[in-house]
């Protein structure tokens, strides 16, 4: 389907986002997206499904004005826009969600028997293979992903907007989606494919534009250009060094040593320590019981642990308000629905937990707004005003927030899982080096990740997890993504 | 009172435009309104004495609903409090009576009664949030069942009829109620007081921040190391403390307790809070608002109990026209 935007312009208020883009959509081509956090990928492909109108400027849909007033208009067409954050009823089937307000009806009655069989064969064409009566809130995320597509697949997308799909899924997974692209591709099916991984968007694009600052910046075929290339047009400027240079990993006692902990169904045995100073990885595929261990340790989770040894004491961890009075915080990868107040003010969420330093015993909102300013200053968080909710920032200016939320009480180990998820280049790049100096200012760091390669390039030793149980600990010097994938497989 | 509203997705009220301002006036709109109505219909209404009337009779419903108030914005509801106004006043009353039998002087027997009167309510709040947060039951569903349990008991203490206070303590009592301090009566002193006790506690201590948190999304509230099931559990104290401070005011008044006292109380608390801007799914609220909305409410009974256009009769009619009204001005866009 060929799509043509021209001089699209879009304004939430007083603010600005895209400022008169214009280019077009070939019909059977995967065309990449990229651009920094706030370039304004994602709103422009919103108003392509729908979900915003125009300021000013046309949307042309194979030739003609299109204005959508919903994205159903634009699923009329035949457009479908994958979430980053899923759409999905948690408490509704598999099937029920493929046919949310297109249900199959016999007369007046559903037809549940049709929808079942449907939505089985869209299931085999993503490869996920789970019963269609299985209810959303039992998969794990990466499977919702899954099922995001397949309900896009049911609809007879003609042009599929996927919004980082694979941050969340395992290598074989994310292979099964490149398969899955290349035949809607030869299907005739218009790709837009917006991701952070420049490796990905290198291998499954056949050209990408790149955006920057809400406007339009360049289009190339995807073969003329290299990843490197592609990260500068993104940023407008030079990037050098990703990640910051290595430290040697401290010789020191452990300050966190964990033994025997067991989180039911998710984490078996599981035993590591972390010096202060050191940056500790755990690698694993979706699914391995990382996130659950950590849950599990701060007492999210029912668990069981042999000992817990914090700065050389023994230590009973009951909820999170007591391992962060004794120096210990988790960053959660679910920034939305565990990390951050979205509704809330940014200063209201920054001084969340360590709000008994501002109240003696009325809080003091003046003292509040000044940690907010240094924090802004500290972490890098671009924001006009310091008086907005933080829904109001982009995702890389959130995960920055949420990062000097659970840094605000002074932690003596940190715990950050996904702390690059959903984030930019530029950002990413910013949080390494913001990892780093909260080990070289003697803490502990502990960085679960997805991401193998800013594992390797951050961490002095990394974990594997495959299946709840500790595989290898290796140093991450000289390790390379082939042996830490060998590892989380389990074909070392 | 500190700070207008605590709603914090608001930000500074200077940067919201007019209309969103106006947005958050709608309850103080809406009672501005009402009483130039009720000027214009009859003289009347706009004495002091009238007035004092009205403020009287709103510290009751007003002083549960800032208690209940709290609730709603951590994400709870509470429908028991007019049954557990009816027991308490039931037991207090009971107390003094043996008290008083007992020789003890009726000062010290009321001051005691008082004490008791507060205590058993927070001691009810504290059953309530025991069952909500470590039994792991809807507060619905608990408030529900304990709106039963009160009014049966009452009614059994009572055996079906009125428990009554002894005449020299009632005398001893009624200062309470009748009483005055610079021209204002009591319970308005002490539902001022209350309210203005209540604002602080929300949007001036870690506490009040906490219960937002928890009402705005409580499971990023447990993530950020804020002790939810504490928190909740003491709103549930909080409004239990409130109940048990109205319903020693409200004991001199008639000086008797009967399955009839405190019928539909929980409604109208629940009401006065609504209408006054907090969202009953919780997260974010205001004390002010709901000080408004709970005078709104019996300034709609004064006025038609002072004219005669619609009958008193409609009285609940026309409180909940306006409360459908108002909740239709404050939806979200």
């Amino acid at each position: 389907m060929a799509v043509e935007f021209d001089n699209v312009v879009k304004a939430f208020g007083p603010v600005q986002v895209l400022h008169g883009v214009s280019f077009d959509l070939a019909p059977g081509r995967v065309v990449g997206l990229l651009g920094e956090n706030g370039a304004g990928k994602s709103t422009l492909m919103k108003i392509l499904a729908g979900y915003e109108g125009l300021s000013g400027g046309e949307l042309r849909v194979a030739g003609a004005p299109a204005r959508f007033d919903g994205p159903r208009a634009a699923e009329a067409q035949g457009i479908v826009m994958i979430h980053q954050e899923f759409a999905l009823a948690e408490d509704l089937t598999i099937a029920q969600n493929i046919f949310l307000g297109h249900e199959k009806t016999r007369g007046l009655l559903l037809d549940d028997a049709a929808m079942r069989a449907e939505t089985e064969r869209v299931l085999q064409q993503v490869g996920l293979r789970k019963n269609p009566d299985t209810q959303v809130r039992h998969l794990i995320v990466a499977e919702k992903q899954l099922v995001e597509v397949a309900k896009a697949l049911q609809r007879r997308a003609r042009l599929l907007i996927m919004d980082e799909p694979t941050a969340t899924l395992t290598p074989g997974e994310t292979e099964r989606l490149f398969a899955l692209i290349a035949q809607l591709k030869a299907d005739g099916v218009t790709v837009v494919y917006i991701s952070h991984k420049l490796d990905e968007v290198e291998r499954v694009t056949d050209e990408i534009v790149v955006m920057r600052d809400g406007r339009f910046v360049t289009r190339t075929e995807t073969k003329n250009v290299t990843r490197q290339q592609m990260a500068n047009l993104m940023v407008g400027r030079d990037l050098s060094d990703l990640y910051p240079p290595k430290t040697i990993a401290p010789i020191a006692a452990p300050l966190l040593k964990v033994q025997g902990l067991t989180v039911p169904g998710w984490a078996q045995d599981v035993g590591f320590e972390v010096a202060p100073g050191e940056i500790l990885g755990f690698a694993g595929l979706v699914g391995a019981g990382r996130t659950e261990l950590f849950e599990g340790l701060l007492g999210l989770r029912p668990a069981s642990v042999e000992r817990v040894e914090l700065a050389g004491r023994e230590l009973h961890i009951r909820s999170p308000r007591h391992a962060a009075d004794h120096g210990l915080t988790y960053l959660s990868e679910d920034r939305k629905g565990k990390g951050l107040h979205v509704n809330f003010g940014l200063r209201e969420n920054l001084t969340l937990m360590a709000l008994s330093r501002y109240a003696a015993p009325w809080l003091k909102p003046d003292a509040e707004r000044a940690a907010l300013k240094s924090a802004v200053a500290d972490f890098g968080i671009r924001t006009g005003s310091l008086e907005i909710p933080a829904s109001s920032l982009s995702g890389g200016n959130q995960q920055k927030l949420a990062l000097a939320k659970v840094l605000h009480p002074g932690p003596k180990v940190v715990v950050l899982d996904e702390p690059t998820r959903g984030v930019d280049v530029g950002a990413k790049r910013d949080i390494y080096f913001l990892i780093q100096r909260l080990a070289n200012e003697g803490r502990a760091v502990i960085v679960v990740s997805s991401e193998l390669m800013e594992l390797i390039g951050i961490c002095h030793r990394i974990v594997v997890m495959r299946a709840g149980r500790v595989q290898a600990t290796l140093a991450a010097e000289q390790l390379t993504e082939e042996v830490l994938i060998a590892h989380a497989t389990g074909t070392h | 009172m500190p700070q207008e509203r605590t709603d914090s997705a608001a930000g500074s009220t200077a940067a919201r435009p007019f209309a969103a301002r106006l947005h958050g006036m709608g309850p103080v709109v809406g009672l501005v309104l009402l009483c130039i109505a009720g000027t214009l219909l009859n003289s009347d209404f706009a004495t002091l004495d009238n007035a004092m009337n009205v403020l009287t009779r709103t510290a009751f419903i007003g002083i549960i609903a800032v208690g209940m108030c709290f609730v709603i914005i951590s994400g709870g509801i509470d429908l028991s409090v007019g049954s557990m106004a009816a027991l308490i006043a039931g037991s207090v009353i009971l107390m003094m009576n043996a008290l008083g039998a007992h020789g003890m002087s009726p000062v010290a027997t009321v001051v005691l009664g008082a004490g008791f009167a507060v205590l058993l309510g927070a001691v009810f709040g504290l059953a309530h949030g025991l069952l909500i947060t470590r039994g792991r039951i809807e507060p619905f569903i608990v408030t529900l069942g304990t709106l039963g349990i009160f009014r049966a008991y009452l009614t059994y203490l009572s055996n079906g009829g009125a428990i009554t206070l002894d005449n020299n303590l009632a005398d001893a009592y009624a200062p309470v109620y009748y009483g005055a301090l610079l021209g204002v009566p009591i319970p308005v002193w002490v539902f001022l007081i209350v309210a203005l006790v209540g604002a602080l506690i929300l949007n001036r201590t870690a506490y009040g921040r906490y219960v937002q948190a928890i009402g705005s999304n409580e499971q990023v509230a447990r993530y950020a190391a804020v002790d939810v099931d504490r928190i909740k559990m003491l709103t549930y104290v909080l409004l239990g403390a409130c109940v048990g401070i109205a319903t020693l005011l409200y004991v001199p008044r008639l000086g008797s307790a009967s399955p009839t006292t405190g019928l539909l109380w929980e409604l109208e608390a629940i009401a006065a809070v609504i209408v006054g801007g907090t969202a009953l799914k919780g997260g974010a609220g205001s004390i002010t608002g709901t000080v408004v909305g709970a005078v709104l409410l019996s300034v709609i009974s004064n006025i038609l109990n002072l004219t005669s256009i619609i009958s008193v009769y409609l009285n609940a009619a026309v409180q909940g026209f306006v409360i459908i009204v108002v909740a239709f001005m404050q939806r979200r866009r």
